[in-house]
C-alpha cells in the first residue's frame, strides 16, 4: 500500500480532533491545554507540508516554517501568563477558573 | 545593492516599519530608563501613532501592493487603518490614568499596545493567508499580555488566562481552515484563491467554514463569544475600551476582505453561515444583555450584538453591504469609545464603580456627564437622529436590496429588544435617588467624552462625508 494524500489529510484531522477535545473534555490541569494548543498547531503543519508535497508548491512548507515560530511565541506567552496566574491564586486546576461566569 | 525589486516595495508599507521601529526603540529607552519613563512613553507612543496615520494618509492614492501580493494598500486598507489608530492613540490617552498608579507603572503596556496596533495594520492590509495570520497573532499576542497587564489582580489574570486559551484554539482553527484552503485551491493569495474557488468542493467549504469560525471569534460573534463578557469584566477598564475598539475594526476588515475577496464564486455558501451567525449574534446580544448588573458585562453583551449588525451588512456581500459594515464600525468606534470614557470617569472617593446601580441619580450630581452618556446609549439604542441609527439604516438597506428580508427583520426586532436595557439605564440615571457624588472627571476622559458624544449627536452633520469615504473604500474591494 503506497502511503496518499489522504493517509497524511487523516493523521492532521485526527490530530486536530485530539487537540480540540484535550481542550474541552480536559476538567484538570492548565498545563493540558497548553500541550493540546500545540497539538492543533502540529496538525496544521501536517496537513501544510503534505499539501505542499503533494501540489509541488514550496509556500506550503514556508508557511509551516511561520506557524512553527509563532507556535513557540505562543507558548512562551502563554505559560508567562500562567505563572503570574499560579502566583496569584495558587492553582492552575481548570475547574479553579471560576472568578467570573461564564 | 538595492534590497527593492519589482512587486517588493518598500514604500506601502513604510507607516508599518514607522510604527515597528518606533515601538522597538521606546521598548530600549523604558528598558534602559526604568519605569519612571511610563508617562513619556506613553505621550511618545500616542505621538507614533499619530505619525503612522499620517504616513497612511500621505501614501499615493489608489492601490498598491507589495511582497508579492501579500501586503495591499487600498481605500479599505486606508479607511480601516486610520479607525484602528485612532482607536489604539484614544485608549492610550484614555489610559494615562491606570498607568499613573504607582503600583502598576507599566512602560511595557503602550509598547504592547503599538505592537498589537501594527498586527492589525498588516491584518488589514493583509492579501493572503499567510499575512493574515501572522498578523493577527501579531495582534493576538499582544492583547493577551495586555489583558493580564494588572498582573496583582485575580480577575485581570482570569481574564488573560481565558482569554488566551480561546483565542489560541480559535487561531488553531483558523489555521486549520487555511491549510485546507490552501490544499484544496493551490495557493494562499486571496486573488489566486477567488481564481481557483468557482465551485465549491468539500475540502474547500470546510476549510471556509473553519476560517470564519476563527474569524468569528476574533470579532466576538456568536457561537464563539464566550470569552467576551469574562475578559470584559476581568480586564481593566482602559483595556476593555481597547478591546471594544481597535481590534474588532481590524477583525472585521480581515473578515470583510478574506470573503468579499478571495471567496466571491461560493457566495452562497458563506452566505448562509453569515446569515446565521448574525441573527445569533444580535439576539443574544439584545437578550443576554438584559440581566446584567456590571456595566462592563453590559458592554460586553452590547458589542456582540453590534458585531452581529455589523455582519448583516457583510451578509448581503454586495458593494452596499461593505459600506454599511464600514460605516457601522465607524460610528460603533465612537459610541463605544465614549461610552467607555464614560464608565472610566465613574469614580468615587477614588475607586472605580462599575455597577449600574451606581449610575443612579448621576443627572443629580454631575448632568452633564449624564446627559452625554444618555445620548451614546440612545445612539447605541439605533434611537433617530444619532449615529446609531444611521448605522443600523445603512446595513438594513444593504441586506433588503440583497432580498434578504428575513435577516433585516429579525435585526430590527431585536434592536428593539436590546433598546430596553439601554433605555434602562438611562432611567436608572435620570429617575432614581442619587447614589452618591461622582469624584471629579479628568481632562483627557472629558475631551475624549466631547468628542465622541459631538460626533454621535451631530452625526446627520457628518454623514456626506463619512458615507462618501465608506462608498469609495468600500468600492476598491470589488
Amino acid at each position: 500500500m503506497t502511503i496518499g494524500l489522504g493517509h497524511y489529510l487523516a493523521v492532521g484531522a485526527i490530530l486536530f480532533t485530539l487537540g480540540i477535545l484535550g481542550i474541552f473534555l480536559n476538567r484538570k490541569n492548565i498545563i493540558v491545554i497548553l500541550m493540546s494548543i500545540e497539538l492543533i498547531l502540529l496538525a496544521v503543519n501536517t496537513n501544510l507540508v503534505a499539501f505542499s508535497t503533494f501540489l509541488g508548491d514550496i509556500v506550503g512548507q514556508v508557511f509551516a516554517l511561520l506557524v512553527l515560530t509563532v507556535a513557540a511565541a505562543e507558548a512562551a506567552i502563554g505559560l508567562a501568563i500562567l505563572v503570574v496566574y499560579f502566583r496569584n491564586r495558587g492553582s492552575i486546576a481548570v475547574e479553579d477558573v471560576n472568578l467570573m461566569k461564564g | 545593492m538595492s534590497f527593492e525589486t519589482a512587486g517588493y516595495q518598500l514604500a506601502p508599507v513604510v507607516p508599518e516599519l514607522v510604527l515597528a521601529v518606533g515601538s522597538m526603540a521606546l521598548l530600549m529607552l523604558g528598558a534602559y530608563r526604568g519605569q519612571g519613563t511610563t508617562k513619556a512613553i506613553t505621550t511618545l507612543a500616542v505621538l507614533l501613532l499619530v505619525a503612522a496615520g499620517v504616513l497612511e494618509l500621505l501614501l499615493p492614492a489608489g492601490k498598491q501592493v507589495t511582497f508579492g501580493g501579500s501586503f495591499i494598500v487600498d481605500d479599505f486598507a486606508r479607511f480601516m487603518k486610520i479607525l484602528a489608530l485612532i482607536g489604539s492613540a484614544v485608549t492610550l490617552m484614555l489610559s494615562t490614568e491606570f498607568l499613573s498608579d504607582p503600583s502598576r507603572r507599566i512602560f511595557e503596556y503602550s509598547i504592547l499596545v503599538l505592537l498589537s496596533t501594527l498586527g492589525m495594520m498588516v491584518l488589514i492590509s493583509a492579501g493572503d493567508l499567510i499575512s493574515l495570520y501572522l498578523g493577527l497573532e501579531l495582534m493576538s499576542l499582544a492583547l493577551y499580555v495586555v489583558a493580564t497587564s494588572n498582573r496583582d489582580n485575580a480577575k485581570s489574570n482570569e481574564a488573560g488566562l481565558k482569554y488566551f486559551v480561546l483565542g489560541a484554539l480559535s487561531s488553531g482553527m483558523l489555521l486549520y481552515g487555511a491549510s485546507l484552503i490552501y490544499g484544496f485551491t493551490g495557493t494562499v493569495s486571496f486573488a489566486g484563491i477567488a481564481a481557483s474557488a468557482t465551485t465549491a468542493s468539500v475540502g474547500l467549504v470546510f476549510g471556509l467554514v473553519f476560517l470564519l469560525a476563527g474569524l468569528c471569534f476574533k470579532v466576538s460573534a456568536v457561537p464563539f463569544h464566550m470569552w467576551t463578557p469574562d475578559v470584559y469584566e476581568g480586564a481593566p477598564t482602559p483595556v476593555t475600551a481597547f478591546f471594544a475598539s481597535a481590534p474588532k475594526v481590524a477583525a472585521l476588515a480581515v473578515f470583510t476582505r478574506a470573503t468579499l475577496t478571495a471567496f466571491p464564486g461560493i457566495v452562497t455558501q458563506w452566505q448562509q453561515i453569515l446569515v446565521f451567525v448574525s441573527i445569533a449574534s444580535m439576539a443574544l446580544g439584545s437578550f443576554a444583555a438584559i440581566g446584567q448588573t456590571n456595566i462592563k458585562r453590559l458592554m460586553a453583551y452590547s458589542s456582540i450584538g453590534h458585531m452581529g449588525f455589523a455582519l448583516v451588512g457583510l451578509a448581503s456581500g454586495t458593494v452596499e453591504g461593505a459600506q454599511g459594515v464600514l460605516t457601522y464600525i465607524l460610528i460603533y468606534v465612537a459610541m463605544t469609545l465614549g461610552s467607555f470614557a464614560v464608565i472610566l470617569a465613574m469614580k468615587r472617593n477614588g475607586q472605580a464603580v462599575e455597577q449600574i446601580s451606581d449610575f443612579a441619580g448621576l443627572s443629580r450630581t454631575n448632568p452633564l456627564l449624564a446627559f452625554f452618556f444618555a445620548m451614546l446609549l440612545f445612539s447605541l439604542a439605533g434611537i433617530p437622529p444619532l449615529a446609531g441609527f444611521f448605522a443600523k439604516w445603512y446595513v438594513f438597506v444593504a441586506a433588503i436590496k440583497a432580498n434578504l428580508f428575513t435577516l433585516a427583520v429579525l435585526g430590527v426586532l431585536s434592536s428593539v429588544v436590546g433598546a430596553y436595557y439601554y433605555l434602562t439605564i438611562v432611567k436608572t440615571m435620570y429617575f432614581d435617588e442619587p447614589a452618591g457624588q461622582v469624584d471629579p472627571v479628568r481632562v483627557e476622559v472629558r475631551a475624549v467624552l466631547a468628542v465622541a458624544g459631538l460626533f454621535n449627536i451631530l452625526f446627520a452633520l457628518f454623514a456626506g462625508p463619512v458615507v462618501s469615504a465608506a462608498s469609495a473604500a468600500a468600492k476598491s474591494l470589488f
